[in-house]
């Protein structure tokens, strides 16, 4: 029983860590349909550069804010400066401009920040709380990383659905001219959809380093795991982030603590679960109508 | 990424779209010997002038691989298996469009399957090399041929994440059956001697050392020619026109009859079985068949020799794969011999490629193939105006 | 080529005859370098290598050739060996084999090194066993405690292992545990590979019956919980890990948040980089544990000293050399490791002879490779039926920042072979700082 939920607790928070990243994958997706493969890369620069503040006697908040904020100027400036060129072009080039963004940067970290461990703290507790006398796998280290990925999906969702900002992003994302006509800054809102991508790439990169240890390619396996989270959600649905991550961290943790040497099964079942959530809902689970044009 | 080309209302960037299939397809769509026939020397047969192209990279191969040293002899053994799977590759992304992240898994069905075969009790004859080399494609074309059931529904972003599923995932069978596979070690290929052939035929040609190196580099050249010459012919085929159709005009080809979801497991199951070769001449050169060798950085790396050298063409592919296997050593020993110590030279190599897929995008979004086709009909189309406006004048 | 390289090394035969124990080779018969073998010139030795520089197992890893760089750096400066610098190449394989497959062409094809030194891992390296025994180029001291590469030296005749092998590990682990805690549930944390495996089997032979649960992690693969929660699920009270530090450190991690609490940890060799483990899991202890260090108490195996011995001659040894050669960091086990590794090397080059051919380095390490003294702690199991490395390790326990001998060293070997208690003294440097072995013929 407390193997039990214990297992089920520790693939909550992972399924969370997920979640995390595949929201910022919707988000770039709804506001200028690329998938960033770079995404990871950014993310662990952010992470990097807040490492080095606490490291200079910064407390995690500081660092944490600054991060964000880096994290925005580099969305907005790889947008302007890298992506712009290729948008609208054929979409296999925007893919490998960010698959070699996401080599550029990794090698850059390395090359700056030296490609070592380095541990990342957490501003909370990494003990798990106790109930009774047995004490479950739910540490105030998880409660901070669920409770900030539900908060950044409501904001997301509120975003989308009630500013006129996220409106306006979403027009340009969807058809240009249009939008232009309406009186939409077109350009403006790509950038802008990047830079809160970005943003909440390096939340999820933070999120994910707090009580664990950094390297340049730490973000690496976040990276597929995070795609196939927002895969299965539908790509188009912060909603559909959070449940398709879920389902995988949940269905991965099951596997790897319940089927003898399961843990080399993991990568496997991320391809079962996926093909078969697309084998009967093309476009994910939470697939809107137009999602399958897309 | 079928829809890439096909003009959507809810597309970004709706000016361009009318240019985007040009752009994106330059290097495929090239115009046909017929039409540019009355200057050419070329035989009129589609299949003479392939055999003929064939005869010549043949002995081209041969000059090349003589006059080089051995290193280099090694590392265009290397190009061999790049350039094969990323052939298979273009004709599925390219001419199909039908993106995939997955084909470093499909190299690994086929290298696993060499592998297999080429195990055998000591003093045990394994089947011959050819007959391997076709089981494994056989075997990877059974694989990509349900992974292309599956992926004929999808589209755009979610083909992309599957076959990225694929990527990471079926390599973890591997650790997983270790009894079978080796687990994480691997399996040991111990490539077969050279014949006696080989090596009578290697001291006539150029009188040096036919060693195993080179025997492997002439393995994989053949592989590469056979590869595609038979791919060449099929593009040019109703095959490659049909792939087209499906790419371009999905609803007329529907209208017209064609069953889109068969043509696109066909293309799957093309590319797979060039993938598959691939696989087993990989295992061949690496001599190692191991979970670590199909990361998802092969089928990233393939994906990218395709889009750099031009998206469509075999010229293209093979172009980019030569940069896959040359360009990394070039920056390392370039940085060594500006002083960087030797951890820093290899940290500044991932950079740099990096940076040269960026910087090609930008500025060569249709490849390298593409960009000078593009060009040389740019300048065409200028004289034949210049011609018109001087003749009407 | 040959002649030509007989003539201009007229001027170094001066120098080379007057060798004294400074710049090593103590046999030196005078005569004049000579361009003996394929990366052996009259005044240079080039070395290859190949190492994971960047990637997923750059952290760690990739810090052990700067260590041997160092102390290769060190040795040139005073002299080099039979009047010859080293040049030590390596390069970067990412940890993939194909790419080691590559680099490694290149180092043997274009760099014509002389011989392959250290390289690192299983899968990685088994990928140029065949090409570098083929090809006829030694392969020493390969960086992986795996039995491939000195179990059959009919098959591999020039690849040589170094380290402790994974299974006579597990051995002498086992056996310890079996003496001094007959009652302890064993619960085993295993990396899903050679080395979990053949760790797992020596452990096995000892104390079969004492295991309640044996999990497997695949590299790669962060969450560990499901695995350390099946060990407290199954009532491990005695942890064995054969993991990478890693893994050591998010075992650590996992079990806090558990509130699981073995009481003792045993982690391999390969695991229990205390510093960097410490180092990892210090912040956490800030406030979050009450005790200096999670891994204190620990108990963990030693085949080489380590940075938290710094009265030991050979870390003092090691820590100057590694002052002295200006590179980046601090001094870490894995640059003590890859700096124990060039020692040997030294000392192979050194015993195969002043013009030595591929085939003497070879057999130079198999007729007096045994006998060799320096900073590893048990001899060597070099001869003509065995390539594997050293046979033996020690115990310790891990105090804070420093360890404690908990049973000396132990030596044994594959299969059945009997587990003794070492006889040897421990080596100390000599005051050079670079060994000095006469040439074997």
């Amino acid at each position: 029983m407390q193997q039990f939920v214990n297992v089920t607790l520790s693939g909550l928070t992972q399924g969370m860590i997920y979640a995390a990243f595949a929201l910022a994958l919707v988000l770039i997706w709804r506001s200028t349909r690329i998938v960033n493969f770079a995404q990871g890369s950014m993310a662990a620069a952010t992470a990097f550069i807040a490492l080095a503040l606490i490291n200079a006697g910064q407390s995690y908040w500081v660092a944490l804010i600054v991060a964000l904020a880096s994290g925005f100027i580099l969305g907005a400036v790889v947008e302007r400066v890298i992506v712009r060129p290729v948008e609208g072009g054929p979409e296999l080039n925007a893919v490998i401009v960010t698959l070699g963004l996401f080599v550029a940067i990794q090698a850059l970290i390395a090359i700056i920040f030296g490609s070592s461990f380095q541990s990342f703290p957490t501003p909370f507790g990494v003990r798990g709380f106790t109930i009774g006398d047995t004490t479950i796998l739910l540490t105030p280290t998880s409660v901070y990383i669920i409770v900030s990925v539900l908060i950044t999906m409501a904001l997301l969702v509120a975003l989308f659905r009630f500013t006129r900002v996220g409106l306006a992003m979403r027009a340009s994302a969807f058809g240009q001219e249009v939008a232009r006509l309406l009186g939409v800054r077109v350009g403006r809102m790509l950038t802008l959809g990047w830079a809160l991508a970005a943003v909440v790439g390096s939340l999820s990169g933070l999120l994910i380093a707090g009580g664990g240890f950094i390297y340049p390619a730490y973000m690496d396996s976040l990276i597929v795991f995070g795609f196939v989270a927002a895969v299965l959600g539908g790509l188009d649905s912060p909603v559909g982030a959070i449940v398709g991550g879920l389902i995988l961290g949940l269905a991965l943790s099951y596997v790897s603590g319940y089927v003898e040497r399961g843990s080399a099964l993991v990568n496997v079942s991320a391809l079962v679960i996926l093909m078969v959530v697309l084998l009967v809902r093309p476009g994910g689970l939470f697939a809107s109508s137009t999602a399958r044009r897309a | 990424m079928s829809e890439s080309q096909t003009p959507a209302p809810d597309r970004p960037a709706g000016e361009l779209i009318e240019e985007a299939p040009v752009t994106a397809t330059a290097a495929a769509n090239v115009p046909s010997a017929q039409a540019t026939g009355g200057r050419s020397f070329l035989p009129k047969s589609t299949l003479l002038r392939h055999l003929l192209v064939l005869v010549l990279c043949a002995v081209g191969a041969v000059i090349l691989l003589e006059i080089t040293d051995p290193f280099t002899n090694s590392q265009l053994a290397s190009l061999t298996y790049y350039a094969i799977a990323a052939g298979g590759l273009t004709v599925l992304t390219g001419l199909n469009g039908q993106i995939s992240l997955g084909h470093g898994a499909l190299m690994a069905v086929g290298a696993y399957t060499t592998a297999l075969f080429l195990q055998t009790e000591r003093g045990e004859e394994p089947l011959p090399l050819p007959l391997i080399l076709l089981i494994s494609v056989v075997t990877a074309t059974v694989v990509g041929a349900l992974v292309g059931v599956a992926a004929a529904r999808l589209h755009g972003p979610y083909l992309a994440g599957a076959t990225l599923a694929l990527a990471v995932g079926l390599p973890g069978l591997a650790v997983y059956f270790q009894g079978t596979f080796g687990g994480d070690q691997g399996l040991r290929v111990r490539a077969p001697q050279p014949p006696d052939a080989f090596t009578s035929f290697i001291d006539f040609v150029s009188g040096n050392a036919a060693t195993g190196t080179k025997w492997l580099a002439y393995v994989g050249t053949i592989c590469l020619l056979i590869t595609y010459f038979l791919l060449a012919n099929l593009m040019r085929s109703r095959i490659g026109r049909t792939w087209r159709a499906v790419r371009d005009q999905e609803v007329a080809a529907e209208l017209a009859g064609i069953n889109l979801g068969a043509w696109r497991v066909l293309a799957f199951v093309v590319s797979a079985a060039a993938a598959g070769l691939a696989g087993g001449v990989l295992a061949l050169v690496v001599r190692l068949a191991a979970p670590s060798g199909f990361s998802l950085v092969l089928s990233l790396s393939l994906l990218t020799a395709i889009v750099l050298g031009g998206l469509g063409s075999l010229l293209g592919a093979l172009l980019g794969s030569a940069l896959l296997v040359f360009l990394p050593p070039f920056v390392t020993d370039l940085g060594g011999s500006f002083g960087l110590d030797n951890t820093k030279a290899a940290q500044i190599a991932p950079f740099v490629y990096g940076v040269v897929l960026i910087v090609a995008m930008i500025f060569a979004p249709a490849g390298f193939v593409g960009t000078v086709r593009l060009r040389w009909m740019t300048y065409r189309a200028k004289r034949a105006a210049a011609g018109r406006a001087t003749n009407g004048g | 080529m040959s002649l030509l390289a007989a003539a201009t090394v007229v001027s170094t035969v001066a120098a080379c005859g007057g060798s004294n124990d400074d710049n090593g080779g103590g046999g030196s018969t005078g005569g004049a370098n000579e361009a003996s073998a394929p990366g052996i010139t009259a005044d240079s030795i080039k070395l290859g290598a190949h190492f994971p520089l960047t990637g997923v197992a750059a952290p760690g890893y990739s810090e052990i050739p700067t260590g041997a760089q160092a102390y290769f750096d060190y040795v040139n400066k005073n002299g080099g060996v039979y009047d010859r610098q080293i040049e030590y190449i390596y390069k970067d394989d990412a940890y993939n084999p194909t790419n080691t497959s590559q680099v490694v062409n290149q180092l043997v094809l274009e760099d014509e090194v002389f011989a392959i030194v250290g390289g690192l891992g299983t899968p990685t390296h088994s990928a140029v066993l065949d090409f570098l025994n083929s090809e006829g180029v030694p392969d020493l001291f390969v960086s992986s405690g795996s039995r491939l590469w000195g179990e059959e030296p009919g098959t591999n005749p020039y690849t040589f292992g170094w380290q402790t092998d994974y299974e006579s590990e597990g051995k002498i682990i086992g056996q310890y545990i079996a003496d001094e805690f007959p009652d302890a549930k064993v619960g085993l944390f295993l990396q899903d590979d050679d080395f979990g495996e053949d760790g797992e089997k020596g452990i096995r032979q000892f104390v079969d019956d004492q295991i309640v649960a044996a999990e497997r992690y695949t590299p790669g693969n962060t969450n560990v919980a499901p695995q350390i929660s099946a060990l407290q699920a199954a009532g491990a009270d005695f942890v064995v890990g054969f993991n990478v530090p890693s893994y050591t450190a998010l075992s650590q991690l996992t079990a806090l948040q558990l509130g699981y609490k073995p009481q003792q940890w045993f982690y391999s060799n390969v695991g229990s980089d205390p510093t960097l483990v410490g180092s990892l899991l210090q912040r956490f202890s800030q406030g979050a544990v009450s005790d200096a260090s999670l891994l204190d108490g620990a108990l963990t195996t030693d085949y080489l000293p380590t940075v938290d011995e710094p009265d030991n001659p050979w870390v003092q040894l090691f820590q100057k050399v590694w002052d002295e050669s200006g590179q980046e960091g601090e001094l870490t086990n894995y640059r003590i490791y890859g700096m124990a590794q060039a020692y040997t090397t030294i000392q192979a080059l050194q015993a195969a002879g002043q013009n030595p051919t591929r085939d003497d380095l070879v057999e130079a390490i198999e007729t007096v490779g045994g006998d060799w003294k320096g900073p590893v702690l048990a001899p060597f199991r070099y001869s003509a039926d065995s390539h594997m490395g050293t046979n033996g390790m020690s115990i310790s326990r891990l105090t804070g920042t420093s360890s404690e001998e908990v049973v000396p060293v132990q030596t044994t070997d594959l299969e059945n072979a009997d587990i003794k208690e070492y006889d040897g003294k421990p080596a100390t440097p000599p005051s050079s700082g670079i060994p000095d072995e006469p040439a074997f013929k």
